[in-house]
């Protein structure tokens, strides 16, 4: 019964099971809700959600928001992975600073910036301290979605940028220095050590970051709601307001699969741009 | 009186010199960057403690103060009083503590066989334990509701760790497969010419190398159980969890109690980011190789 | 592997100790949409509750997971919930899911108590059955802080205000202080959409549905675009307007009264409540009224019927008055020792259906679940007009169709101000 052949389908089944269980089974009840009005087969939910006058605007904010706040904060990730390869005094200090944000739900991160950035908020006063600012001034309003839009973005890199560097981290820990060595002695320069060696072996770490942050990042929704109420529609918020508010389960699950359905385009493109050829064991 | 001067200039240098250290620009620029880092982390969260303990009135004053001159424990000091804060933080506890033992309980297996095994849909099996993040949770909720009720899990300290064991496996899957990775196979195998099964070489030479690791990614998911808040609101009601039983708190309260929410709700997590430190590396090695 | 299992056998037994640890409890569960922020739920333990001969585990929570837990428990058929209390406009989405037991043997054994009248009829939700028990009611009114009355525009009398006079005003605080300083409940928990169907409509058009479109609604979302200019731009992020008035951002503000009471307690002196405006049509206005219902299948019907008795009682009317501001759903005399807020917000609401031009509005009735639909419409258009600057009658004309079809859906009557009509009221 178990051989060396099927052992490994007999350890992943426990959580194979247990996913399906909690998640397939009621994903597929989802699905059909989505395509279904009145026990018809119809398009009706996404005509519906599709002719939403926040529609449009749930669409590209959410798309323009995971295109800004992803690069970003791989860009700060990685920054963070290679200065932590410098530091020789007070590495765990600073590293244990730099995973902080891992332990802060969205909602906290949410409350946090709302105190930083409200009209009389700690930001204002030392804008106005600095002289910039006459008086409290309002960012998070429709009338500043530039500026509303700038601040979710804070929130989001400040909270989520954690996990991407820890996984890079580690990822870099598994370089061979030797590589590296070898590179400075024929005379390479940090930048292109950095070009050459560093990003193609960190590949499969940056996809599995890429891949859990872009996922994540396109159901943002309590850190916009807390900063932004209604003014900045997100596709996670429409779902949530269709679900609880509108009381329609059908659009909302239409908001659902179209949520998927990006997600897994973007994970099929980074599968496909960091291709990882499997090493013989 | 010019060589005075420049004895004094000699000297100021010197002390200088004696406190800082000898750096190069480079050095100064890659020490400014690192602190500006630690700050952008750091400064949010003092801030947000500096409101939860000021007076209620200073959450509404102009211009703030950066520094802790009034300090109030009024706000906080409430919530303690409020009853049911004290029994949803340990129902809380016992929710993250079941999603540890759940999700490692049943992600370190998998994580072991992608680890060290080569079989047909490898592949597919760790992507689809990661898509399964992408379906927003919240579209479940009216049937994963009945259902809970139906089999009686509902508004019990298991059925909510269920789903947030559902939500930590796919990290507890990953971090173990690359903790596994990360230990040489040589190792399993020399204890094999050694009269060992299989099992009781993973046991004696393996497990003692990954528990810390294993610890690690068990903490990882008991801080996503304990900052889930959906799941944990919709399935429960006489036994909320904290992060439940502070949601309408953290939404519609006045201010000066949302931030005395806000930090009920990030001190632990600065404790539990403590308390791993040390493993955040090896925790996710080699996840996609 | 057998570790493995071993290890999920024992966590599996640490769990049925965990949930075998939870005493079966006697106590009913009374969840409420009501005194959701943690002050005003303590005080519903504390005080109101209290003095209730009996357990009751008081859990207050958000719409959303509120509707989603009794629906579910109700296709479940295992209902842990004795008693629900809510806004009307949520008893639709129950009733419709048959998750509610009619009331009308536990309305009878209340004899001695004498609900008001509407409220009875609206909590049969147009059906013959009594739906829920009146609880107890509100009404939306205007708040200022003192300050703002000195630039009141000349001859305007604060407790019998126009619209016009209303958009001078702001006008005038903004052109004094650089600020805008008018606010409005448009966030997302915020009961803005109550604003357009019971006052802003009515005030103008004498009409929520059929009138809808045409010259009247077009002038006056004009008229109120013109308004928002003066109102401050965080009011879409308002769900109860206390907290900006008590925090100074807002001097001038409209909401429901049990919003506004924190500012009416914590600074008595500071602030005033008035009626709100009046338009061509008169003073629209419209109540707000909670009641109390029962789920189907619940646990212990008997404790529910003492429950609901206890709390239609002239004494515990008056302690929910003092503790999270609503006012009594029966007709009594109210004591004079009550708290300052309830005094202030108390008289202008009594201003406020007292007035010569009053022109009350009843809640939407008929529209089944439909009722979040319906206030989608309005706040759809007020997004699109207001704050995207739409064109008015093209932004009319297309949120008319969608009225319309839910209207038809529905089959809803007419309700006041519109008259009444057979079958499914009219869009013109």
């Amino acid at each position: 019964m178990i051989s060396e052949k099927t052992l490994p389908y007999w350890l992943l089944a426990p959580s194979l099971v247990f996913l399906i269980a909690l998640f397939a089974y009621p994903f597929a009840d989802a699905f059909i809700i989505a395509f279904q009005a009145d026990g018809q087969w119809t398009f009706e939910n996404f005509r519906t959600m599709a002719d939403d006058i926040n529609f449009g605007l749930s669409f590209w904010n959410t798309l323009i928001l995971v295109l800004i706040v992803v690069p970003l904060q791989l860009a700060i990730a990685l920054t963070m992975a290679m200065m932590l390869t410098k530091i020789r005094a007070g590495r765990d200090l600073v590293l244990y600073v730099w995973t902080i944000p891992l332990g802060i739900s969205d909602l906290a991160a949410g409350v946090v910036w709302l105190a930083l950035l409200s009209e009389r908020g700690y930001i204002n006063t030392a804008l106005s301290a600095l002289g910039l600012l006459d008086g409290p001034t309002l960012w998070l309003s429709y009338e500043t979605p530039v500026a509303l839009f700038v601040a979710v973005i804070f929130a989001e890199v400040w909270r989520a940028t954690a996990i991407v560097m820890v996984i890079l981290v580690a990822g870099v820990q598994l370089i061979p220095k030797e590589y590296n060595e070898a590179a400075e002695i024929f005379g390479a320069s940090a930048w292109q050590r950095f070009i050459k060696i560093t990003l193609p072996l960190l590949k499969p770490s940056l996809q599995t970051a890429l891949i859990l942050r872009t996922l994540l990042a396109f159901e943002v929704f309590a850190v916009v709601v807390a900063l932004g109420g209604r003014d900045l529609p997100v596709l996670m918020g429409e779902a949530f307001l269709w679900q609880f508010d509108y009381r329609d389960s059908g659009v909302a699950s239409a908001y659902a699969v179209l949520i998927l359905l990006i997600s897994i385009a973007f994970t099929l493109v980074y599968l496909r741009v960091l291709r990882v050829k499997e090493e013989p064991q | 009186m010019t060589d005075a001067t420049q004895e004094d200039l000699q000297d100021k240098r010197n002390l200088l010199d004696r406190l800082l250290p000898r750096w190069s620009v480079g050095q100064w620029l890659f020490a400014t960057i690192c602190l500006i880092l630690c700050l952008w982390v750091l400064l949010p969260i003092y801030l947000l403690v500096l409101s939860a303990f000021s007076p209620r009135d200073a959450v509404f004053a102009w211009p703030k103060a950066y520094l802790p001159f009034d300090i109030s424990t009024d706000t906080i000091a409430f919530f303690f009083g409020v009853r049911g804060v004290f029994s949803a933080f340990l129902n809380s506890v016992m929710v993250a503590a079941l999603t540890m033992v759940i999700s490692i309980g049943l992600g370190a297996p998998a994580g072991y066989a992608l680890a060290r095994f080569r079989f047909r849909g490898k592949d597919s099996f760790r992507l689809l334990i990661v898509m399964t993040r992408a379906f927003p949770i919240a579209i479940l909720a009216l049937p994963l509701t009945v259902t809970f009720i139906k089999l009686g899990l509902y508004d019990t300290v298991f059925g909510v760790a269920l789903v947030h064991s559902a939500l930590a496996l796919p990290f507890a899957v990953l971090i173990s497969s690359s903790l596994f990775m990360g230990i040489p196979f040589e190792l399993e195998e020399a204890a094999w010419t050694m009269g060992c099964t299989r099992f009781q070489a993973f046991w004696r030479v393996v497990m003692p190398i990954a528990t810390p690791g294993l610890a690690a990614a068990a903490i990882f998911a008991f801080v996503i159980s304990w900052n889930e808040v959906f799941a944990a609101t919709i399935l429960t009601l006489q036994h909320p969890t904290l992060t439940a039983f502070l949601l309408t708190t953290l939404s519609e309260s006045p201010l000066y109690f949302r931030f005395a929410g806000g930090f009920f709700l990030v001190v632990p997590a600065l404790v539990f980011i403590f308390a791993v430190r040390k493993y955040l590396f090896s925790m996710w090695g080699i996840a996609n190789r | 592997m057998k570790t493995m299992l071993k290890t999920g056998l024992s966590a599996a037994a640490v769990s049925t100790l965990l949930f075998a640890g939870y005493p079966a409890s006697a106590e009913t569960i009374f969840l409420s949409t009501q005194a959701r922020p943690i002050e005003e739920a303590e005080a519903m333990r504390n005080t109101v509750l209290g003095a209730f001969d009996g357990e009751v585990d008081y859990i207050p929570q958000e719409d959303g997971p509120f509707l989603n837990r009794i629906l579910a428990e109700a296709e479940a058929g295992d209902v842990s919930i004795g008693l629900v209390g809510a806004l009307h406009g949520n008893f639709p989405v129950l009733a419709g899911a048959d998750a509610l037991a009619p009331v009308d043997d536990i309305m009878s054994s209340l004899g001695d108590r004498k609900l008001i009248g509407t409220f009875v009829e609206l909590g049969k939700l147009g059906t013959d059955k009594q739906h829920y028990v009146p609880w107890m009611q509100a009404s939306y009114v205007m708040a200022a802080n003192r300050e703002a009355l000195q630039y009141l525009p000349e001859g305007a009398d604060v407790m019998a205000l126009t619209y016009d006079q209303l958009a001078a005003w702001s006008a005038n605080i903004q052109a004094a202080t650089g600020e805008r300083k008018l606010g409005f409940p448009a966030g997302r928990k915020g009961l803005m959409h109550r604003f357009f169907q019971g006052y802003l409509y009515p005030s103008f058009t004498d009409s929520v549905v059929t009138e809808y479109r045409g010259e009247k609604a077009s002038a006056m979302w004009a008229s109120f675009r013109d308004l928002w200019k003066t109102v401050n731009p965080r009011s879409t992020s308002y769900d109860f307007m206390q907290e900006p008035l008590l925090a100074g951002e807002v001097w001038v503000a409209f909401d429901h009264t049990a919003r506004l009471m924190d500012a009416f307690n914590q600074r008595p002196d500071d602030f005033i409540a008035f009626p709100a405006p009046a338009g061509p049509e008169g003073r629209g206005f419209m109540p707000v009224v909670a009641g109390l219902a029962v789920p189907a299948n619940g646990p212990d019907r008997a404790a529910a019927a003492k429950l609901i008795d206890y709390m239609t009682q002239p004494e515990t009317q008056i302690a929910t008055l003092k503790a999270i501001g609503f006012f009594p759903a029966i007709e009594m005399e109210l004591p004079d020792d009550l708290p300052r807020g309830v005094q202030i917000a108390g008289a202008a609401v009594t201003a406020q259906s007292a007035s010569a031009d009053a022109n009350p509005s009843l809640l939407p009735v008929g529209l089944g679940d439909k009722g979040r639909e319906f206030n989608k419409v309005f706040m759809d258009t007020f997004q699109l007009i207001v704050l995207r600057n739409a064109d008015i009658d093209e932004t009319l004309d297309r949120q008319a169709g969608n009225l319309r079809k839910l209207m038809e859906e529905t089959g809803a009557p007419c309700w006041a101000p519109d008259e009444p009509s057979d079958g499914a009221c009219p869009v013109k």
